[in-house]
This record gives structure tokens, sequence and C-alpha cells, in this order.
């Protein structure tokens, strides 16, 4: 089951959610109410075209992106009971090693990366490979509203409105052949613009590499995101086009994408490279298996403040096993984490 | 006491970063995780201040100035501070308190079981810092308080084992701390006091009253 109907009873998210994000909630539901009145009459279209969130919109944001908004499905996937993270701290604490190892840093660096024009190349076992510009890759897709969470291999949480499309319809346009058993992902390498790319201390070969199983990616919960609280990503978030796999721990979820090959063998992935003892390649959230230097049985969900620590109990499959415990059957998910 | 507003000075720096630390913590400066940064900034402040406890030998050698050793005991036990509130920040933040997890991570761990030792050492010796166990221990105490070496490697181990993918910071720390280590090889210890006593006679000639001109 993919899209969950909260029952009526179970409706009490909005207690929790923090004001700003509920009072613009609140009027993005009067906007949608006066678009569907709107929409009544003939020739009159509504068109949601503002982040429904109180957050800093870019000036200018991609027309790819903009003339996608008025169709955008939001809040496709709801997870029950779950507080949207602040946006600030969505963007202010990440993992782009490429920006530099400590969380600030890439929303220190990422600013200078030029997210337009983009473009991802497309090969491997496809009948249509081929260098994309982000624009043709997204035009053909309906915007979803994916709110995740999202669940960091250091024992740290979120919860993040994403906007994008699943990536197994973009393979499915592209038309994998036989070969297609996994698909590989790596991320922009851009010297000038990412100072750990050239650091002599850096232990990641650089480009960050990535991967999953084409069941993995064709799964309905994983999407190819551009947006996140209904504007384009920020660069240290994965600008211009990144992977979000909710119930994988948040490292396969790879950011700025600029390749991606369908193969026959399981590619390359930099983590499990580097700390094949410590980072599987399926590195599915599994309170079971903990990480050799530390419990994945609990998280921190952020923000955690000194008087709330937020730890809490870590959910099998970050809460989408109903989703995706079928893909691993038989599997020995301990062996092969 | 010798020194007393240097020693006062240096008890303040020792006191005023996690102070800093913790207000900061307080007011949300410290982003949207900060027990996970106090526990980072509280274990490199114990690094740092063990460096520098490690440092005051070779700067006596080198120099006229009694300073130095009078504050070294105060920097061994600012050091054993700082890593208690490291343990108490890890217990707090990242634990919540969940002493079942604390047997079974101090069981399981290497780096847990490295930091748990380096804490016994300066356990130790902040136990034995006081002149009556120096007296009692007479020779010994020297010996025992030769513990902070083994603190230095353990603590440069628990902090290799936790960096993720970038050793740059480490390798500093390192090269510090070999650097200091290399200091007392008996060849360079001779050779930095060497240095002072040249400099001494130097001053002393200077010192000198001029030469009856008459």
């Amino acid at each position: 089951m993919l899209i969950r109907v909260p029952s009526a009873s179970r409706c009490s998210s909005a207690d929790i959610t923090p004001e700003s994000v509920y009072l613009s909630r609140r009027r993005f539901m009067a906007a949608s109410g006066a678009g569907l009145a709107l929409g009544a009459l003939p020739g009159v279209a509504f068109a949601q075209d503002v982040s429904p969130y109180e957050v800093p919109v870019p000036a200018e944001q991609p027309t790819w992106f903009t003339e996608k908004l008025p169709g955008v499905q939001w809040r496709a996937v709801v997870p029950l009971d779950e507080t949207i993270t602040p946006f600030e701290d969505a963007t202010h604490y990440n993992n782009f090693y490429e920006f530099g190892p400590d969380k600030g840093d890439p929303a220190e660096h990422a600013d200078a990366m030029d997210i337009e024009p983009w473009t991802v190349q497309i090969d491997g076992a496809v009948e249509k490979p081929g260098t994309y510009s982000v624009a043709d890759l997204v035009q053909p897709h309906r915007l979803e509203e994916r709110i995740y969470r999202l669940r960091c291999v250091e024992a740290w949480s979120m919860v993040i409105p994403w906007l994008g499309f699943p990536l197994g319809e973009l393979i499915r346009r592209a038309g994998p052949t036989g070969g297609a058993k996994y698909v590989a992902f790596e991320t922009a390498v851009l010297p000038e613009v990412m100072p750990a790319v050239d650091s002599r201390f850096s232990l990641i070969d650089w480009p960050y590499r990535e991967g999953l199983r084409i069941d993995e990616a064709m799964h309905p919960l994983t999407i190819l995101a551009v947006g996140m609280y209904g504007r384009i990503l920020e660069e240290q978030n994965g600008a211009p086009m990144r992977l979000v796999v909710p119930w994988k721990y948040g490292f396969k979820s790879i950011k700025s994408i600029v390749r991606l090959s369908l193969v026959e063998e399981q590619p390359y992935t930099t983590w499990q490279n580097l700390a094949p003892e410590e980072y599987g390649f399926y590195a599915n959230v599994n309170p079971n298996v903990d990480h050799p230097r530390w419990t994945q049985a609990r998280e921190r969900r952020l923000p955690a403040n000194l008087f709330s620590t937020n730890v809490r109990d870590t959910l099998m499959f970050n809460g989408y096993a109903d989703e995706v415990a079928s893909l691993y059957q038989g599997m020995d998910l301990a062996k092969f984490y | 006491m010798k020194h007393p507003i240097w020693r006062a000075s240096v008890f303040v720096l020792g006191l005023l970063p996690p102070l800093y630390w913790l207000y900061l913590g307080w007011t949300s400066a410290l982003g949207p995780d900060p027990g996970q940064v106090l526990v980072e900034r509280l274990g490199q402040g114990a690094l740092v201040i063990l460096l520098l406890t490690l440092s005051l030998s070779p700067l006596q050698w080198t120099m006229r100035w009694t300073g130095w050793a009078h504050v070294r005991r105060q920097l061994g036990l600012w050091c054993f501070a700082y890593v208690c509130l490291h343990l108490t920040a890890y217990l707090l933040f990242i634990l919540g308190l969940d002493w079942a997890q604390l047997g079974e991570e101090l069981v399981e761990r290497p780096y847990i079981i490295v930091g748990a030792l380096a804490w016994l050492c300066l356990l130790v010796m902040a136990a034995t810092s006081n002149r009556w166990s120096m007296r009692k221990l007479g020779p010994r105490w020297k010996k025992l308080h030769r513990l902070a070496y083994a603190v230095l490697g353990l603590g440069l181990l628990h902090m290799l084992w936790v960096v993720r993918s970038d050793i740059g910071l480490w390798l500093i720390y390192f090269a510090c701390g070999a650097a200091l280590m290399l200091m007392r090889t008996p060849w360079a210890s001779r050779r930095l006091k060497q240095r002072r006593r040249a400099r001494q006679g130097a001053r002393t000639a200077d010192r000198q009253p001029p030469a009856a001109r008459f």
C-alpha cells in the first residue's frame, strides 16, 4: 500500500506540527478551497504556484520547476504523526562530503554550485541512452509531494517534504533492456566549488557513487526529488536532482546526480568501498543490525535541544516495512546489511 | 604561591570554553543536534588541553620562566574535567541515559573501550594529583603519571576511529602529539635543555656589571 489515508481518529499530526508550517498549511488549504471553487467556473483554472510552506524561496526558480508547480499532487504520501523538520535545520545540517566534512560545510559552500543548466547522462542497458537536461527529464512527470522520514546512518533523523517523481517512471521511459539488473548513480565532481574533492585528507574516491537493485529502483516509494518544502532543492540538499529512498540510510540517497547507468553487476558504491564492514550495499534501515561503532536501535530526531534529546526507537525499514519488506524476503539482513 | 595571576588566568581560560558551549547549546546556536556537537567539542577540547599539558615540560626545558611547571597539575585536572563532561554529554545526549545500552557499548565498541580506558587512566592520575599522594608514592608517582602518554595514544586512537571521511584534523592532533613525544627522547630533550643553558649563559653575561673603567 503506497498511499496511506489516515483514519479520522489518527488525524492528530496538526497538533504537533510547528506553528509556522501549520499556519501555512491552513493558508494552503484555504487556497486549495478557493481553487476548487474557481475551478468550477469554466475557463478559470486554479494554480497552486507558491510554496505552501513559509520558507525562503529563491527569486528565480527555473521555469522547468515553476511550470510544474500548478500540477503538483500535494501531500501524496504523508507519514502518520510526524512533525516536519524546520526548513532551516533541513538545509543547514547536511552531509555532502564534497563540500566538507562538517555538517555546516555544505550550507556554507554549496551556493557556489551552478545548477542551471544541468545535464544527466543516462547510459548502460537502456534503449534510449543519452545526455538529458533536467528540464527534459522532469517534463513528462507530474510532481508529487512525498513527506518522508530521513534516517541517517549516524543515528539522527528528520522528516522532509520532498517534491519529485518516481524513479521507476524515468527508468521505464529510458527503456531498460535485459541486462538492467542494477542502477548506478554518480554525483557531480566540481573541483572549483567543492573544496573536499581536491583535499588530500579526504578518504573518499570521488565521484560519490551509489546504487540500487532494479526492483528497489522501480519501487513506487523511490523518487527523484527536485524540490523540498514546496520550492526547488537547496544546493546542499542535492540540487537540482537527487535520489530519495526513504527506507534506506540517507547516504544511499545520492545528491546532485549527473549520471544514471543501468548495469548488470552490483555497482561500486562509495561508503561500502571505503568501509565494507560498516556500510553495506543494501543499507536498509534496520534497528537489529548495529553499525560496528554505534547502535542503530535508536535515533535522535532533529531538531533536538539540551532539554529534550528526542531519542526514539528506530523502526524497521524506517517505518516503511509494509511497503518494502517483501523486496528482501528470504534474505539474511544481518549478512546483506 | 608563585605566579598567582598566571594560575588564575589559566583557570579562567579552562573554565570558559565549556560554559560558552553550554550557552551556545542553550540558545540553539549549535544547530539542530547540539548534544552531538557538545560531545565533539568537549572531546577535542580535552585533547587540546592534553597536548598543552604535554608541551609544558619542553617549554620549561627551553625557557627560563618558571611559570610553566606551575600549571601542569591544573591543566591535567582540566583535561580530566573535559573528559568527564564529554562522557556525561555522551551518556545524556547520545545514549539518552540508557544504561543497558551503555553496557552493550562498553563490550562491543572498540572506540568506546579505548575511550573508557583513557578516562580510567585520567581518573587514576587525578586521584593521585594531591601532595599527599605525591609524598606517599615517592618515585613511583612520576612513573604512574607517565600514564599521560598512554592517554594521548588512547585519545588519538579513540578519535581516529570516529573519523568518517576526512582525517585532516586528526592528522594535525597526531602531528602535535608526535612532536611532543619526540621532544621527550633523550637526544631531543638534551638539545632543548642545552639551548636554555646557552641562553641563560648569555643573559648572565649581559647582566654582569661593566668592567671597571679605571
